[in-house]
C-alpha cells in the first residue's frame, strides 16, 4: 500500500483519517515511507541542515550543513552532541523528587512516591520543549536510550546511499 | 546367566521415532541451519501455496471456532465474559503451529509442558496413549501462574501421534493460602495453591474419578473449576476432531508438512516484519514494580519476606541488519519472596502477545517467533528464579511492567520510520486486582477476583490519544465486563463506575484513562479482600516528552453505618472518587473506619456488609510533550472527565474559561500566555544534566537512598556484574565504593542459598532462553 504525501502529512500533524489511519495499520507497510516522511519534517524544520532520523516530535540526528557532522539537534535549533552520543546528558533536567513537585502533575495519592520513583524531565536548553521524561528509582544512569545503525538501515534496508558524515 | 539383548521399541511418533528422539532431531537440525527443524526450504508452502494456506485458514478458523463454542460451557466469568481463555494447536514435538485469540501467552506455556513430558519419557511411564487427558498448571516448568490451568491431549493418526492441542483457562481459585486466583498471602510454592505437573488425569476421553474427587476439594471454587475443565475438554475434542477431518480430506502428508512448515514460516515472517518495520540499533529502557512489603496490612509467614523491595528489569534489545534480534535482560533483580516471579517461558512468550499487537499482528501466531529471537535473562532472576520453592501467582504484576518498557524501545524504531502509526508509548500495570472469599450471596464457599481490569487505558500513540477504559496486554480481546454479572458472580453491589480522571499519562496525545468501581459489600459472610495493584511506583513511563500514567492507591471503608443512613433516605457514596486528594465520601460516612493510601498491596482484611471496596483501575502512559496538545482537546478531556481542572494549567497550560454552552472552552490568550510561561518555568527550575548528575552522585556516595532502592540495585549488582561496571562507570563511583545486600540491615535469604528444579532426582528442566 502507498500513501500520498499529503497523507503522510496528515499522519505527522495528528490529523489522520480514520479509514486511512486503519489501512496503514492492517496492511504491509510502505518502504517508501521513511523518504516521504524526511521530506515533510525537512519543510517543517525552521533550519535547512539535512535530517538523518528522527528521534522524536521535536528531536533529530541531523547532518550539519556547515561541517557535515551528524548531531543530534532539537527542532529548536539546539545542538546537543555528536549523533553517537546520549544526548540527555546535554540537556537541561528538572528531577521531581517531592510529593509538592509531584502533585503538579497529579492528583495526590496518584502520584508515584519520591522515595521510590522520581521523574525527570529533559529539555531543550533553547526553548524548553520537553523532549523525553524518565521515571527510574534515585540513583538510577541517565538511560542511553537508542543507538541506530543508520549505515545498515539506510543501505541494506531501504537500498539508500548514506549521507556525508564528518569525522 | 541372564542376557539382555538390545531390543528396539518403535516410538509413538508418526514413522516410529520416539517423542524425544524426534525432538532432538528437530532441535539439532533447527541449531546446525538456523532454520526450524532444517527447513532452509518449505516443500508444500512454496509448492502448493493453495493448499498450505487453505490448510491454514481452515484449521486456524477451527480453533477460534472451538474457543468461541466451548467458553460458553464455563460459569465462570473470568471465562465466559473476559474470554480469558486460548487453544493451540501443537505439533509432535510441542511447537504451536497456530492458535486461537485469547491469552495467547499460552502458545509457549503449553509447549513447555508438552516438551517437559517428552523431555522427562512421559511416553514410557506413565505413557501417552490415544484419547488421553494431561493436565498441568506447573509455574516451576513453564506456566504462568497456577491459576492457569492446562488441558493438554494427544492427536494421534492410525497409532501414531501427529500433535498434541492444548487448551487453557484462568481459574477463578487454585486453593492458595489466601482466596483469589492471583493472591498475595503466600511467599513460597507451597502456599501457592493446588501444582499439577503434567499429570494424566484420564483415558478414553473420560476425566478419571479419583483426579475429579481430588481437583474439585482442591480449590474454593468448585463449580468454577469443572465447568472451566469441561471448557477446555471440550475445546480440545474440538480440535483433535477438526484435525482429523482436515487429514482425512487433504491427506496426512499435507498436514504433517504442514504442522512443521507453519513454524518455519512464523520465524521467517517475525525477521521479515522486523526488517519492515524497525531500525538496526540498540534500544535500552527498564521497567521497574513496588513490593511495598513492610506495612502492617501485608501479613505474610515469613519474617523474611516482611520488607519493601523494587523489582527491576532493564532491557537492551539488539537489531542486526540481517533482521534477527536479541533480548537481553542483564541487571534484573532476583527472584523475591512474594508471588511476583516469572518462569522463562512465561516472560517470554508473554512478549508475543504484545509483539502481536504491533510488530506480528498476524493470525500465525506460533513458536516460530520464539525460533527468531535470542533471549538472556540471567539464571537467578525474577524471570528466571534458581529456586523450586518460588511463588508464582502474581507473576503479572511485573510481566506487564516489565514489558511496557520494550514497547518504547520499538516505538523509537517505529517512530523513526515514519510508521507513526504504530507507536505505542506502553501498556498500563493492569490493576488493581480486587480479590477475596468466603461465603457469598448464594452461601456457597467462594472466591472472586475481578477482571474488570481487563479493561485499562491504551498507552498514546503518535497520532492520536490511547483508547480509555480499553484493553489489557495480556488479552488483546479484553472487556472489563458487565457489573450485572459481576454482581451476580460476587456479592459486591456496584455503587459506582467511572473514568477515572487524570489516570491517564500526560502528554501531546495522552495516555487512555482507566476507570474505577465503588463496590458495597452484601449479602456477604465470613468476607475477606484485599488490593493487588501499584502505588509508589508508575511502571508505564510516557514516550518523547509524554508522561507515565499515575500510579494507584487503595480505599476501603468499614463499619460505614451505611445501613442506618440508607434506611432514613442519607446522601451515600456513589459514582466514583473523583478528586482523590479533595475526597468527598468521608464526609459522608463520618463515622467509618477508612484507609486512604499508598498501600496499593494488601493481603487478605475483613469486610463485612455496607462495607466499602474502591477498585482504581490504570491509565496508560503519553506520548509528547504536553504543551504541544490541542487545547481544545484539553478542555474536552475536562470537559469529559478523563481530566482534573487544575491540571489542564499546570500540566498542559491551558487556560479555560465558561463558554456560552456551559460547557469549558479554551481562552486562547491566556493559554499562550501561560504555555511561555511555563516554558520558561522549565529552564529556570532545571540545570545542566551534568550538574545534576554530580549531586546526585554525592548521594550515591553518601548510600544516601532508601533501603528498598539499595537492596534493588545490590541484588542487580550481584546477578549482572555488566550493569554494576555500567553503573560504576556511568558514576564514576571510586573501587571502595561496594553495595552489598549482606551489609544492608534486612534480611536478604535466597541470596547465597538456593536450590533449583533441575536438582531434583529424574527431573529435566527444558531451558528455553540463554542463562
Amino acid at each position: 500500500m502507498a500513501y500520498t504525501k499529503a497523507k503522510i502529512k496528515d499522519l505527522v500533524d495528528g490529523k489522520i483519517d480514520r479509514d486511512t489511519l486503519h489501512t496503514m495499520l492492517s496492511t504491509p507497510k510502505d518502504k517508501e515511507r521513511f523518504e516521504i516522511y524526511l521530506s515533510i519534517l525537512q519543510e517543517q524544520a525552521p533550519w535547512d541542515d539535512r535530517i538523518i532520523l528522527p528521534l522524536g516530535p521535536k528531536l533529530f540526528i541531523v547532518q550539519r550543513k556547515a561541517d557535515r557532522k551528524w548531531v543530534v539537534r532539537s527542532l529548536a535549533g539546539y545542538d546537543f552532541c555528536d549523533w553517537r552520543e546520549n544526548w540527555k546528558l546535554h540537556a537541561r533536567v528538572r528531577v521531581r523528587e517531592t510529593p509538592a513537585q509531584m502533585e503538579k502533575l497529579y492528583p495526590r495519592l496518584m502520584a508515584p512516591s519520591p522515595e521510590w520513583q522520581v521523574i525527570r524531565e529533559y529539555f531543550c536548553p533553547l526553548s524548553g520543549d520537553l523532549l523525553e521524561v524518565e521515571a527510574p528509582t534515585p540513583w538510577y544512569p541517565v538511560i542511553h536510550d537508542f543507538e541506530p545503525d543508520v549505515d545498515a538501515f539506510y543501505t541494506q534496508w531501504l537500498g539508500l546511499e548514506v549521507p556525508e558524515r564528518a569525522a | 546367566m541372564n542376557i539382555q539383548s538390545k531390543t528396539t521399541t518403535r516410538g509413538l511418533v508418526r514413522g516410529g521415532e520416539t517423542l524425544k528422539q524426534h525432538r532432538d532431531r528437530l532441535m539439532e537440525a533447527t541449531r546446525k541451519t538456523r532454520h526450524y527443524a532444517g527447513l532452509t526450504r518449505m516443500e508444500l508452502r512454496d509448492s502448493d501455496p493453495i493448499q498450505y494456506n487453505k490448510l491454514f485458514s481452515r484449521l486456524r478458523a477451527g480453533v477460534v471456532d472451538a474457543r468461541e463454542t466451548s467458553k460458553k460451557i464455563a460459569a465462570s466469568p473470568i471465562v465466559e465474559q473476559e474470554g480469558e481463555l486460548c487453544f493451540t494447536l501443537y505439533n509432535a514435538a510441542g511447537d504451536a503451529i497456530l492458535t486461537s485469540t485469547g491469552i495467547i501467552i499460552h502458545v509457549g506455556t503449553m509447549g513447555a509442558a508438552i516438551k517437559y513430558m517428552i523431555e522427562n519419557d512421559w511416553e514410557s511411564n506413565p505413557t501417552i496413549r490415544d484419547k488421553d487427558i494431561f493436565c498441568n498448571n506447573d509455574s516451576l516448568i513453564g506456566n504462568v501462574h497456577p491459576c492457569d490451568i492446562h488441558t493438554i491431549v494427544p492427536i494421534f493418526h492410525e497409532g501414531e501421534l501427529i500433535g498434541w492441542v492444548g487448551g487453557v483457562t484462568h481459574v477463578i481459585d487454585t486453593g492458595s493460602v489466601g482466596p483469589g486466583s492471583m493472591s498475595t498471602g503466600q511467599i513460597q510454592r507451597f502456599g501457592d495453591g493446588y501444582s499439577i505437573t503434567c499429570r494424566k488425569i484420564g483415558e478414553n476421553d473420560t476425566l478419571y474419578r479419583d483426579w475429579l474427587h481430588e481437583s474439585q476439594r482442591m480449590v474454593r471454587t468448585t463449580r468454577y473449576w469443572m465447568l472451566d475443565e469441561r471448557t477446555r475438554v471440550a475445546g480440545c475434542h474440538m480440535i483433535r476432531k477438526l484435525v482429523e477431518e482436515v487429514i482425512a480430506e487433504e491427506g496426512i502428508e499435507n498436514y504433517w508438512k504442514f504442522a512443521y512448515e507453519a513454524v518455519e514460516h512464523g520465524r521467517l515472517g517475525l525477521q521479515n516484519r522486523i526488517k519492515a518495520m524497525t531500525i538496526p540499533g540498540k534500544y535500552r529502557q527498564v521497567g521497574f514494580v513496588d513490593v511495598p512489603y513492610d506495612h502492617e496490612d501485608v501479613r505474610v509467614p515469613s519474617d523474611f519476606a516482611k520488607v519493601d523491595t523494587i523489582m527491576h528489569a532493564p532491557s537492551e534489545i539488539t537489531i542486526r541488519p540481517d533482521g534477527t534480534w536479541r533480548l537481553d535482560f542483564e541487571g534484573s533483580s532476583r527472584w523475591g519472596w512474594h508471588t511476583y516471579n516469572a518462569h522463562q517461558v512465561s516472560f517470554t512468550s508473554g512478549i508475543w502477545v504484545m509483539m502481536t499487537q504491533s510488530l506480528i499482528p498476524s493470525e500465525m501466531i506460533n513458536d516460530g517467533a520464539a525460533y527468531g529471537t535470542e533471549f538472556r535473562l540471567p539464571k537467578g532472576t525474577w524471570m528466571n528464579p534458581d529456586d523450586r520453592r518460588v511463588a508464582f501467582s502474581y507473576s503479572w504484576h511485573f510481566l506487564v511492567s516489565a514489558w511496557t518498557a520494550l514497547w518504547r524501545g520499538l516505538s523509537r524504531s517505529y517512530f523513526g520510520r515514519g510508521y507513526l502509526e504504530e507507536v505505542n508509548a506502553g501498556n498500563a500495570n493492569t490493576s488493581n486486582w480486587l480479590q477475596g472469599g468466603g461465603f457469598n450471596q448464594y452461601d456457597e464457599i467462594h472466591a472472586v477476583n475481578s477482571f474488570e481490569c481487563a479493561a485499562n487505558g491504551v498507552g498514546a500513540s503518535a497520532v492520536a490519544d490511547g483508547i480509555s477504559h480499553a484493553a489489557a496486554v495480556w488479552n488483546p480481546e479484553g472487556d472489563m465486563g458487565d457489573m450485572e454479572i459481576w454482581e451476580l458472580a460476587e456479592p459486591l453491589v456496584y455503587l459506582g463506575r467511572q473514568i477515572k480522571a487524570s489516570s491517564g499519562g500526560a502528554g501531546k496525545y495522552r495516555g487512555g484513562c482507566g476507570f474505577e468501581s465503588l463496590r458495597l459489600v452484601w449479602n456477604a459472610k465470613d468476607w475477606t479482600m484485599f488490593f493487588m495493584g501499584n502505588g509508589h511506583i508508575s511502571s508505564d513511563w510516557g514516550i518523547m516528552g509524554g508522561y507515565p500514567a499515575a500510579s494507584g492507591y487503595r480505599f476501603e471503608a468499614h463499619d460505614t453505618n451505611l445501613k442506618e443512613i440508607i434506611a432514613r433516605g442519607g446522601e451515600i457514596p456513589l459514582g466514583g472518587d473523583a478528586d482523590p486528594e479533595n475526597p468527598t465520601w468521608e464526609a459522608l460516612l463520618p463515622d467509618a473506619r477508612i484507609k486512604r493510601d499508598k498501600q496499593a498491596i494488601t493481603t487478605e482484611a475483613m469486610f463485612k456488609d455496607y462495607d466499602l471496596y474502591l477498585n482504581t483501575m490504570s491509565g496508560g502512559p503519553g506520548f509528547g510533550d504536553p504543551l504541544d496538545r490541542e487545547p481544545q482537546a484539553v478542555a474536552d478531556d475536562v470537559n469529559g472527565g478523563y481530566l482534573l481542572h487544575r491540571f489542564a494549567e499546570s500540566v498542559y497550560g491551558v487556560a479555560l474559561k465558561k463558554a456560552a454552552d456551559g460547557l469549558l472552552g479554551v481562552d486562547e490568550a491566556g493559554t499562550k500566555s501561560l504555555r511561555a510561561k511555563i516554558r520558561k518555568e522549565r529552564l529556570a527550575e532545571s540545570v545542566p544534566t551534568r550538574e545534576w548528575m554530580a549531586r546526585e552522585r554525592e548521594r550515591i556516595l553518601a548510600k544516601d537512598a532508601g533501603l528498598h532502592v539499595q537492596q534493588m540495585f545490590a541484588a542487580s549488582f550481584k546477578l549482572g556484574p555488566r550493569f554494576e561496571q555500567e553503573f560504576r562507570k556511568f558514576w564514576d563511583l571510586p573501587e571502595d565504593w561496594k553495595l552489598m545486600e549482606a551489609d544492608l540491615p534486612i534480611p536478604s535469604y535466597g541470596r547465597e542459598y538456593t536450590m533449583d528444579l533441575s536438582e531434583l532426582p529424574d527431573v529435566k528442566t527444558v531451558q528455553f532462553v540463554e542463562e
